[in-house]
């Protein structure tokens, strides 16, 4: 819908790719294969990515982007990577608990005890 | 050209400050971005709690995505019916597409272990978690949704 600025913003720390959504919403379908495919290619750079996605901006998902997720984490697993979610608001996390996918995401409350997460 | 089809009626009809929307529009992302427009900006004006707002915007925009996807499969020549009714203590819509329809029952649960790292299944589900009353008709063509505004709870 006009949107001129990119749907995530990628930075790094070591070798852990922070992704950090830059919408309130990820609902729109041609955004969320939009970060899909940035998120694959994060993937597919490196033999054992590592991948925090920060969703502090997040206010709307839809089951649409819960399964560009799942399709994310399904890819890591892939590769012996390791993905982190963090700072998901709690009308968020909400969703997460009714679709019982916060057993399969990692989970953590903030971007510091995330990094702090990975393992080595 | 099909997008003349979609129409909106006035509100008020009640006289108690309801509101109806009619919409009839063609199986399109954009067409029907339109028309979740209009009905929350009636919903937004209510003062219902956030939970409230939240869960009538996750189930509108689930109905109408399975509508558009599930159900016409995006035919463009397939069209979407919108209802909405919105009150000062709920709102009820309803969501009708021209597909072939399905069994509620045969949709896995996608909370069930072995389902979980599947990529589908969870905008019914969310949808029957998030609103109050949900009623399948039509074969499945058809869903009727009520959401009523209560105090500031998360769903189960």
């Amino acid at each position: 819908m006009g949107e001129l600025i990119p749907p995530v913003s990628v930075t790094s720390q070591k070798d852990i790719r922070i992704v950090e959504f830059t919408n309130n919403k990820i609902l729109d379908e041609g955004n969320i294969a939009d970060i899909g495919s940035t998120l694959t290619s994060l993937i597919d750079e490196v033999a054992k990515p590592k991948l925090l996605l920060d969703f502090a901006n997040v206010d709307h998902l839809s089951s649409a982007a819960l399964g560009m997720l799942i399709n994310v984490n399904n890819k890591i697993k892939q590769k012996n990577g390791q993905l982190r979610l963090t700072n998901i608001k709690p009308q968020i996390f909400e969703v997460f608990v009714i679709t019982k996918l916060n057993k399969l995401f990692r989970i953590l409350p903030t971007r510091p005890e995330a990094l702090t997460s990975f393992a080595q | 050209m099909q997008r003349s089809g979609s129409k909106a009626r006035g509100r008020g009809e009640a006289g108690n400050g309801s509101a109806r929307f009619e919409f009839t529009i063609p199986s399109e992302y954009q067409a029907s971005q339109e028309v979740q427009d209009k009905i929350m900006h009636d919903v937004n004006r209510r003062g219902f709690n956030s939970q409230t707002v939240f869960a009538i915007k996750l189930a509108l925009e689930e109905a109408m995505m399975n509508a558009i996807k599930h159900g016409n499969k995006r035919d463009g020549k397939k069209l979407v019916h919108v209802e909405a009714n919105v009150n000062s203590h709920q709102a009820e819509i309803v969501v009708e597409d021209q597909g072939p329809g399905f069994n509620r029952r045969s949709v896995p649960d996608p909370t069930l272990p072995e389902n979980l790292e599947k990529c589908s299944g969870r905008g019914i589900h969310l949808i029957e978690a998030y609103m109050n009353e949900v009623e399948w008709s039509k074969g499945g063509r058809r869903v009727r949704m009520i959401k009523r505004d209560e105090p500031d709870v998360l769903p189960r």
